[in-house]
């Protein structure tokens, strides 16, 4: 069973290369810093709407309350937290 | 500057074959919307105002073996057919010219759940689609396609009216259509922009759009239609938001510059209506009140008629322009079906019941992906 | 009234030609081509990345142009109109999204591809990309159309809203790629062309 860090470290990978993030390495991307916004990795809408795509298609989960999205989206640690914690055994 | 005119037009939607018999069912209240579970790549219901294929047919029939043409190459055939009927245009001389928006044009292909006998991948192309529709009429003039997101139909329009302020035809045959698919449904689905209920243009509880399908035509000349109460294409403008491909701007600025450009020197108070765009999402309803609101029209009268045909993409533009110029020429204000609670942070004025009025001006307008913006201003003569 | 032509870039068969001189040259596929051809004029966009082959090979095209004029601090944002046009309409980037929709046991349309979907997105980039506002038009004809581009500039510059447009014809569709961008202006500031149909022919053919 992988750790939180190994799952951060996977997203990272995945999050280039589901959003063409070309000129962002893995080690680039902090993991607990934002990823929307100005401050953070830029992304934007689509990016968000994408990532629900990447979290069903890799992880079999489906994120439905538009409400949670903000606080599940801010980080890749918010990100990975909620995987490590609703993925199916 | 050439004086330009605009026929009563044609439309075929689930609310009929012609442009009367829409017009009827809108004053009457009667939605094209319904709830459908009928689409093979999903057990999910949607809510979309579809054309009836077989009475299609049946009106196509007419015409030609509707075996031979897409779903949307018939809508579209009969739609212009009888504008030229009733203008007695032809498109076979050298002064006509057909000028036609879409989308996506036969984007229902792939599904496999076209009637058309036997698949033909030119078709997917819009200038396949478009000769088929010319070689049917024998058009002179190779047709003009514009394809510009849901500004589309009224884009043409705009179009239309510069190429007859240049003296480069007498007349022009503005058409438009656009078809719900699995593509489109499926498109919008993924992007949280479709609602599962008839929609609410700018209404608290708005969730999203719902896809119709509709093909509409309409004639445009620098000769008067029918003498008593000539509609006129008074100016017209389009822009770019600059700021998302598929957000609307905060501000509404595109939306915004378009309208100042359009109206011009013409007066607010002179304006009686305003045929918004009203997709009923969050954002663009939010948006197109802020902008008409910057640009001192909150006191005029406005609807969204997407409530009775669905968002019919390309076709939106010319569907709403004709129902307009049929609600001018009636002295009549469209309720806008689905709206009961505000639900903009602009206090525009949004027409809650289908009633009397004189009217003489109104303003059209469309947003779309892109950033896109278009604005017509419309007046008796 | 006459307007001219002041530069064009054509982007064709591994080739960049603004003006007639060859600036960029790369056999390989296309969207390596276009991605090296970012890093060489060094363009600092990370957006780029995210367009489909028609927006990226439109982008680079307008890039071009844009540095090349300077028309940017010659004209308002809201003085340029955009009229671009093609073949396929968005029908590469159609195809991918209907990859993401046909297998049904492994079904995720994609929002990013959807998106793209639509031949006047390339409009919406380069205007979000340079503050352009003004006036858009997409047409869809059989083969470049030089009458209609000439007829729909002329008309967009006889009013005194538009003073400047951006034109042309950005195609890709399966393997095949062409672009043909230029700049219409009221006044030449350069040797430029004067803007005429079979100018704007000669060019697209012969470059």
């Amino acid at each position: 069973m992988e750790t939180l860090q190994q799952l951060e470290e996977k997203l990272k990978i995945q999050l280039i290369q589901q959003l063409n993030l070309a000129e962002i390495k893995p080690e680039n991307i902090v993991s607990d810093a934002p990823l929307f916004g100005d401050g953070g990795l830029g992304l934007d809408s689509i990016d968000a709407l994408e990532i629900i795509v990447l979290i069903e298609k890799n992880y079999g989960l489906k994120i439905v309350n538009s409400e949670k999205v903000k606080e599940i989206f801010y980080s890749v640690r918010t990100l990975a937290d909620h995987i490590y914690q609703n993925q199916k055994p | 500057m050439k004086r330009v005119f605009i026929s009563s037009g044609n439309i075929v939607s689930p609310l009929g074959f012609s442009a009367e018999e829409n017009f009827k069912n809108i004053t009457e209240g009667i939605s094209g919307l319904q709830i459908s579970g009928n689409y093979s790549f999903s057990k999910e219901k949607f809510c979309v105002a579809s054309v009836n294929e077989e009475k299609t047919d049946h009106v196509f029939s007419q015409f030609e073996n509707p075996g031979n043409f897409t779903k949307l190459e018939k809508m579209s055939i009969i739609s212009i057919a009888h504008v030229l009927k009733a203008s007695g245009i032809n498109l076979g001389d050298k002064n006509s010219l057909l000028v036609y928006a879409t989308t996506k044009g036969n984007i229902d292909l792939p599904d496999g759940s076209s009637q058309l006998k036997k698949y033909d991948e030119s078709r997917m192309y819009l200038p396949g689609m478009l000769r088929i529709i010319s070689n049917y009429f024998k058009c002179a003039n190779e047709p003009v396609i514009v394809s510009n997101a849901c500004i589309s139909g009224l884009l043409a329009i705009l179009i239309g009216k510069r190429m007859l302020d240049a003296g480069l035809y007498k007349h022009i045959v503005i058409a438009a259509g656009d078809i719900v698919s699995e593509f489109t449904l499926s498109g919008f689905k993924v992007f949280n922009a479709l609602s599962d209920e008839p929609c609410k243009p700018f209404d608290a509880a708005r969730k999203g759009i719902n896809l119709g399908e509709a093909a509409a035509a309409a004639a445009i000349s620098t000769e008067k239609f029918s003498g008593a109460d000539e509609i006129e294409i008074i100016n017209g403008a389009s822009s770019n938001d600059a700021n998302h491909i598929s957000g609307p701007s905060r501000n509404g600025e595109g939306l915004f510059q378009s309208v100042m450009n359009t109206i011009k020197n013409f007066p607010v108070d002179a304006i009686d209506f305003i045929s918004a765009h009203g997709t009923a999402t969050p954002f663009n309803d939010e948006m197109e009140a802020i902008a008409f609101s910057r640009a001192g029209l909150k006191d005029v009268p406005l609807n969204g008629l997407k409530g009775y045909f669905g968002h019919t993409l390309g076709a939106a533009g010319l569907v709403e322009t004709i129902i307009s110029t049929g609600a001018s020429k009636q002295n009549m204000l469209i309720a806008t079906k689905g709206y009961e609670t505000h639900g903009v942070s602009e206090n525009i004025h949004i027409i809650r019941k289908t009633e009397k009025k004189k009217i003489n001006t109104f303003l059209k307008t469309s947003s779309g992906f892109g950033g896109c913006n278009a604005s017509i201003l419309f007046s008796k003569t | 009234m006459k307007n001219f032509i002041s530069r064009y870039c054509i982007v064709r068969d591994s080739k960049i030609n603004l003006n007639g001189k060859i600036i960029f040259e790369q056999e390989t596929d296309l969207n390596s081509f276009l991605i090296n051809a970012y890093r060489k004029f060094n363009i600092n966009y990370a957006k780029f990345f995210k367009m489909d082959l028609l927006c990226k090979l439109a982008f680079i095209g307008s890039e071009i142009l844009v540095k090349e004029t300077g028309m940017l601090s010659k004209y308002k944002g809201n003085e340029i109109a955009l009229v671009l046009s093609n073949r396929a309409s968005s029908l590469d980037t159609d195809r991918n999204y209907l990859k993401t929709i046909e297998n049904k046991e492994n079904y995720f349309p994609s929002p990013s591809v959807f998106v793209y979907t639509l031949p006047n997105i390339m409009i919406g980039e380069i205007s979000i990309r340079n503050k352009i506002t003004g006036e858009n038009a997409f047409f869809v004809s059989e083969k470049f159309d030089p009458e209609l581009l000439f007829n729909y500039a002329n008309s967009l510059l006889a009013s005194d809203k538009t003073n400047c447009v951006l034109t042309g014809w950005t195609d890709v569709d399966k393997e095949n790629y062409d672009a043909f961008i230029y700049l219409v202006e009221k006044t030449n500031p350069y040797p430029g062309t004067e803007h005429d149909k079979n100018q704007i022919s000669a060019l697209y053919y012969k470059g």
